[in-house]
């Protein structure tokens, strides 16, 4: 077992600086992510170790990026693109939906697209427009496309070398607000697969579902509960696309009461799927409806707001309570 | 309009089958002379034999056999001296009408039908040697320029292009039309084109009209300027002229795989045809403007030329009984094609394993299967 104590970001990029070390065909492509090293310096260092024809400092344009990383990709290459901010992605969505996710089964099987598109995501920076969405249901919603989250520094350091190591397209998201926490990380071994579910603190009063920077909020909330004699149980999808439903319908059958909690606005969601599919395989085993805790289905508001919109570990115990009172 | 662009256009052929370089042509005389007799036969062969094919395939749609087709009358000039124009470690990328430079490449063409049939997406396979790296066709408009541009910087990584020899070095061309022009993933495809200095051609025909929308509404400068700006030359070729649309081509591509980095060739050509047979041009063009262009028709040109040339009449007959075969053995073989099974929705959505599709394969096999167990079909 070798741990280092390292934040999010640099796990990703340890990460990734693996994934080019171990596959020539690799290469890094975005926005700013060569000699500055991103705009969250999630790539730094890399175009100098590497070289300017492994790390692109491509022209400002979403779509470009991801069409030629297709291009790339059809000739052997395994390219990784960053999409600097969340809200940036838009113009590139022919070419991630209609393009890289159907063009697998386009070429009836002839090709693979193994792209990796990273999207930092989510809230808590207090930054501008744009900049902080969680729009991963956008990409949920579409066939040929794999969709993950790390919530911690040791799974981003795995989880970006499988996405890499996928043969299919990877949208993968990284919770901004979780750049710079450090914790530990085992560079020695993963523990799970890329699409494993994670129960991260077992419980057995109500199960509590998120991704992402949500975790960090879900066990606080469960400390707190704690505190209050309710032992709630914590799980981290990990993985958006697919889900791995085993762990969390197994928790379900246990404690009878779920509620799932996300940054993105509820309507049509991530916690929605999962919410009408809980209900569906553990009807029996409920005690109360599945609650969704979720950003409100309005744009993503000016800064000084989004501690309002966001939900915390208080909205969480509030739909707690409220399943706990059926 | 039409006089300002045709100043400068690189022509051979005059529209009556005189040859007659104009001025613009004389830098690509030398890929001309290359041609041999049984060259300027195989070019008019196979302009004959696509566009009985394609009046085949307009057939078999009005007789409910194929869901749609998209016509590629009119346009065989264009495509097919460019598609012998590009060399056999060439990648090519069509748009979807692109069905003459398929067939040169190398594709069973029945595989074009076999997507607009309705049992398909993509048809052929480009990786199989035998199809010389023609790759399938994009339906969303533009956005096969940045597959191609992203090809050729993998090239250019790969040092696969501009080592001195012209005999294995690659090349990248992609196919779109003037309406095409307009969307942004073309302007990307220049930016990055130009800036990593892909070995790529991108191959305009402009073929006068985005369904119902004129060239003049999508550009208000001659197309083959339109990569001046991004730092990509370009020439205007008369696109119904099959001898300028190849040498044009094959300079263009030569140049690509010597490191002169992106160019862009406009040949000016017509749809003949409705974009597709879902399409009435009767709306929005007129009778005189599509007279106009069938005097300058690329098929009736070559005939003309070859006349002159003294190609006997027996030539002729031969190439309209080879187009004939080729056409019925087309209809035979469609009208036999198979629909795929259930099942193969479920293929090849991801390469890897993936929970979701495997449950939802088994779900429909399952509830297929019920209906047999209840004797009887539904």
């Amino acid at each position: 077992m070798v741990i280092e104590n390292l934040p999010l970001g640099k796990a990703i990029n340890l990460g990734l600086r693996q994934a080019l070390l171990n596959d020539p065909k690799v290469l890094l492509m975005g926005e700013d992510i060569g000699t500055l090293g991103g705009v969250f310096r999630v790539t730094e260092g890399l175009k100098a170790e590497f070289g300017a024809n492994r790390v692109l400092d491509t022209p400002l344009a979403e779509s470009g990026i991801v069409g030629s990383a297709i291009g790339l990709a059809m000739r052997g290459y395994r390219p990784v693109i960053e999409i600097q901010f969340n809200g940036f992605v838009y113009p590139a969505f022919d070419q991630i939906t209609s393009q890289l996710a159907k063009l697998t089964n386009r070429h009836e099987g002839a090709m693979q697209f193994p792209v990796v598109i990273r999207i930092p995501y989510g809230g808590h920076i207090g930054a501008v427009e744009h900049h902080q969405e969680s729009n991963e249901a956008y990409f949920l919603h579409t066939a040929g496309l794999r969709v993950v989250s790390p919530s911690n520094p040791h799974d981003a350091y795995w989880m970006i070398q499988e996405a890499v190591q996928s043969n299919d397209p990877v949208i993968f998201f990284e919770p901004m607000s979780r750049y710079w926490p450090k914790a530990d990380v085992d560079t020695s071994a993963s523990g799970f697969p890329l699409h494993a579910t994670r129960v991260v603190r077992q419980g057995t009063d109500a199960t509590l579902v998120g991704h992402g920077a949500m975790v960090s909020v879900l066990l606080q909330a469960a400390d707190v509960a704690a505190q209050e004699g309710m032992s709630l149980e914590v799980i981290d999808l990990r993985s958006l696309s697919p889900i791995d439903y085993a762990p969390v319908l197994e928790s379900v059958r246990k404690t009878g009461r779920c509620v799932i909690a996300q940054e993105a606005p509820g309507n049509v969601s991530l916690a929605s799927e999962v919410a009408a599919t809980i209900t569906e395989k553990c009807f029996y085993s409920l005690e109360a409806p599945v609650l969704r805790v979720t950003g409100f289905d309005t744009p993503f508001p000016p800064a000084k707001l989004e501690a309002i919109y966001l939900p915390d570990s208080d909205r969480v115990l509030d739909a707690v309570d409220r399943v706990l009172s059926y | 309009m039409a006089d300002e662009t045709l100043d400068p256009m690189v022509q051979f052929l005059t529209p009556e089958g005189n040859f007659a370089p104009s001025e613009s042509a004389e830098a690509f005389l030398p890929y001309f002379q290359r041609l041999t007799e049984a060259d300027h036969r195989k070019f008019y062969r196979d302009m004959v034999v696509i566009r009985r094919f394609d009046t085949e395939a307009t057939n078999l749609q009005r007789q409910g056999q194929l869901a749609l087709w998209v016509p590629s009358h009119g346009q065989e000039g264009a495509q097919v001296g460019s598609a012998h124009a590009a060399k056999p470690q060439d990648h090519i990328f069509p748009a979807y009408r692109e069905h003459a430079v398929g067939m040169i490449r190398g594709i069973d063409v029945l595989e074009i039908i076999r997507v607009l049939r309705g049992l398909t997406h993509g048809g052929w396979d480009p990786t199989n040697p035998a199809h010389k790296n023609f790759h399938i066709y994009t339906l969303v408009i533009g956005s096969q320029a940045l597959h191609a541009t992203g090809y050729g910087m993998g090239i250019n990584f790969d040092g696969a292009t501009n080592t001195g020899n012209l005999d294995t070095d690659q090349a990248v061309m992609v196919y779109f039309g003037d309406g095409a022009t307009s969307q942004g993933d073309v302007s990307e495809a220049f930016v990055f084109a130009a800036s990593y200095q892909t070995p790529q051609v991108f191959f305009i025909q402009n073929n006068h009209w985005a369904i119902s929308v004129p060239v003049s509404v999508q550009a208000r400068v001659p197309l083959y300027k339109r990569g001046e700006g991004f730092g990509i030359p370009g020439v205007q070729v008369d696109g119904n002229d099959v001898f300028a649309s190849y040498a044009v081509t094959a300079k263009q591509l030569d140049d690509a795989r010597s490191g002169k980095g992106p160019s862009l060739i406009e040949a000016h050509t017509y749809r003949i045809g409705a974009h597709t047979s879902s399409d009435d041009p009767t709306k929005y063009r007129t009778d005189a403007e599509l007279d106009s262009w069938i005097a300058r028709d690329p098929i009736a040109r070559m005939e003309a030329f070859l006349r002159n040339s003294g190609a006997p009449q027996s030539f002729f007959d031969g190439v309209h009984e080879e187009a004939a075969d080729f056409a019925s053995d087309i209809r035979r073989r469609t009208v036999t094609l198979e629909n795929p099974e259930p099942a193969s929705m479920f293929t090849n959505v991801y390469t890897d394993p993936h929970p979701v599709v495997e449950e939802q394969a088994a779900w429909l096999a399952a509830y297929e299967a019920s209906f047999d167990e209840q004797g009887g079909g539904h």
